[in-house]
């Protein structure tokens, strides 16, 4: 690998090169077997992606079956409370499904679609991904497979019967260590034996190329809308982007469209879990080292041997051992900021987000809310602070009352 | 005597021999690195050609179950890359005939350092690398590196590979190609023998490297039926699966190197 300059790029939205690397990182590592494949995916999305048919399917299913735009929210309570920088919602938890997850499954289903492809599979860790994927496979009449750690399966019993529900087939992944990136293992598995009909529906930002970008696009329109709304809202531009980050979808989807606004400030929040020191986190940037793992190069959390180690958050979606490559490289560049935020901090901004604002937010949102209550008391009250609300907590009622210690 | 001359030499030695050559995998550190030292000892006199060792992973994405268990068996009793390279050196003072592959994935190599990596493997006596994360779209990554340690570049070839692929893949390979007979993971199903032909034959025409076939080959009667076409036959889940049946059979250290010795001995009595 050559030692790449971490001197300021032209512009930040140009990457990925056409090998599908974002400075050091990204990549297509993946099997032989895979490579044909993945060199049609590419091909396909490049054709399609800005193709009009294509895209005016996939903006009124967006605007009709997801119900975009999500509205951009003054979070008047939650401002006055924290008493600095006025803080908008993103309220892409009010999409169809309850989280952003569905924007990319449906774009990367219309185009499984355009490939002939006539089955499809994903992974999930906290079932989101899993239910997108399952639901845009029941609108589209494809047979769906999900792949889902026998871990989570047992900690997600609402999603895994959504996703029965909405027709999915679910596989119970006990190899490795039972969680996420097993799962993420098994859908390779199965995609490597099913090459020729079989369209893999990755759920994050991450994987071989082209899947960072086309999960960035697909994502970005959280930020190209979030820009247009706070434009007729403020006439401006926000001074403070924040986001959570697992594999890091949302965050990018939100982050991509300001990358070359240099006065936004962008702020990643990754899940500390127990702590980064106590070794039980999910902080790839801030506890990992740079590995290759499922088809890219990226950060990833993993032990003097580069064997990859177990991620830890109470937030079943944060709960992965690495991040997007794009994440990575803007980490290294130093046009993101990433920090983190423990399980506990998590819950206590997950209770301040209810009671203040009536919104009961994912475990996952509540992390990047809870940087927020660091952050806006610190900013001018005349500063804008925009948070993606990525996905409702529904799911996460249990988990929360068992962490409270409540019986429901 | 240069490393790349091992695998060189003896594939002209099965020419001479007029007989296909029997590649057999372990997982390095399987089930611990005691017994898998005895293993890898003994596989060259009970008829392996070729050892391929596997470099322990804690996400081997294109294996099957037999070979997913092997790297956790290795991994849980403390098997690094660093260990699978002081084996091999081990060997090579028994031994300095039989080449040594290795197989992986890329991290731990990534994580140890490139150049580290090569130059210990080519000193300690390994003789080339099959890594299964890297295709030809990464091959500046360790491909050039180890070519130019000496270290054979063993690509795969699969039934997914077309004509304008192939010339891609035989671009930068050396030693011999490793046909993978079935678009799937390790250790499942089997190919339906005349596809396999086809293909081999095909492969053939562009190129002059020895091939070897494996995926699903579990039985002699596979070993010499794939022999008839291939220039070496790889069995690697059916071993693994031996040193799995013996510990749920509560087996001891012997009786395990036993069970796979014997088996190897079996399958390589089908290649005289």
């Amino acid at each position: 690998m050559s030692a790449e300059p971490l001197s300021k790029p032209e512009s930040y939205q140009s990457g990925p090169d056409s090998m599908g690397h974002f400075g050091q990182f990204g990549g297509r590592f993946v099997a032989e077997t895979l490579m044909p494949l993945i060199l049609e995916v590419e091909e396909a999305y490049y054709k399609y992606k800005d193709d009009p048919e294509f895209r005016t399917e996939l903006e009124g299913l967006a605007k009709d079956y997801v119900g975009r735009p999500s509205p951009l929210y003054y979070a008047k309570r939650l401002t006055e409370e924290l008493g600095g920088a006025k803080i908008y919602f993103k309220r892409d938890e009010l999409n169809h499904t309850g989280a952003h997850k569905i924007n990319n499954t449906l774009g990367q289903i219309l185009l499984a679609k355009r490939m002939g492809k006539k089955r499809i599979i994903a992974e999930t860790g906290a079932g989101q991904h899993g239910v997108a994927t399952a639901t845009v496979c029941a609108l589209f009449n494809l047979p769906c497979v999900v792949y889902m750690g026998e871990t989570d399966i047992k900690r997600q019993a609402p999603n895994v019967f959504r996703m029965k529900l909405l027709g999915a087939e679910i596989v119970s992944v006990t190899s490795g260590t039972a969680t996420l990136k097993d799962a993420m293992n098994d859908a390779l598995r199965d995609w490597v034996a099913n090459v020729e009909d079989t369209f893999y529906i990755i759920g994050t930002a991450a994987g071989p190329h082209p899947y960072p970008e086309m999960v960035r696009d697909f994502q970005s329109v959280i930020g190209i809308e979030t820009k247009q709304q706070l434009q007729q809202a403020e006439q401006q531009l926000p001074d403070a982007v924040v986001a959570c980050i697992g594999g890091g979808s949302n965050a990018i989807g939100l982050f991509h469209p300001f990358l070359d606004d240099e006065n936004v400030k962008i702020y990643g929040v990754e899940a500390a879990g127990r702590g980064v020191d106590s070794g039980l986190h999910a902080a790839s940037l801030t506890g990992g080292q740079p590995g290759v793992l499922h088809g890219n190069r990226t950060y990833l959390l993993q032990d003097e041997d580069g064997q990859i180690t177990d991620a830890h958050s109470i937030s079943a979606g944060l709960d992965y051992p690495g991040i997007g490559p794009e994440h990575s490289w803007l980490h290294d560049i130093g046009r993101v900021s990433y920090v983190s935020v423990t399980d506990d901090e998590a819950l206590e901004a997950f209770q301040l987000c209810c009671r203040l604002e009536g919104i009961i937010p994912a475990l996952e949102p509540s992390h990047a809310l809870a940087f927020v209550t660091e952050l806006a008391p610190k900013m001018n009250k005349d500063e804008i602070l925009v948070m993606n609300m990525c996905g409702r907590g529904d799911k996460d009622v249990f988990t929360v009352a068992e962490a409270l210690g409540v019986e429901i | 005597m240069s490393v790349s001359n091992r695998i060189n030499a003896k594939f002209a030695q099965l020419a001479k021999q007029k007989r296909a050559g029997l590649v057999t995998f372990i997982t390095a550190g399987d089930p611990n690195l005691d017994v898998f030292e005895q293993i890898l000892a003994k596989l060259p006199e009970a008829g392996s050609d070729i050892i391929e060792l596997g470099m322990p992973f804690s996400d081997p994405m294109a294996d099957g179950p037999a070979i997913q268990l092997a790297n956790q068996r290795a991994l849980k009793n403390g098997m690094t890359l660093k260990k699978t390279l002081a084996a091999v050196a081990k060997f090579r003072k028994q031994d300095q005939n039989t080449p040594i592959i290795l197989m992986g994935y890329y991290n731990p190599i990534f994580h140890m350092g490139v150049q580290n990596f090569v130059e210990q493997a080519r000193e300690v006596g390994v003789d080339g690398l099959i890594i299964v994360d890297l295709p030809v779209e990464e091959d500046d990554e360790l491909c050039h590196p180890a070519r130019t340690q000496d270290l054979d570049w063993v690509r795969l070839v699969t039934p997914t590979t077309d004509a304008k692929r192939l010339s891609k893949i035989l671009k930068n390979s050396s030693g011999f190609l490793y046909y993978v007979s079935i678009a799937g993971i390790t250790g499942t199903a089997s190919a339906k023998g005349s596809n396999v032909k086809k293909a081999i034959e095909d492969i053939r025409k562009q190129s002059s490297l020895p091939i070897a076939v494996g995926f699903g080959i579990k039985t002699k009667e596979q070993v010499q039926q794939t022999a008839q076409y291939a220039d070496a036959v790889v069995v690697g889940s059916a071993i693994v699966n031996k040193i799995e049946q013996a510990k749920a059979d509560n087996k001891t250290a012997e009786q395990t190197c036993e069970a796979v010795i014997s088996f190897v001995r079996e399958l390589s009595s089908g290649l005289s």
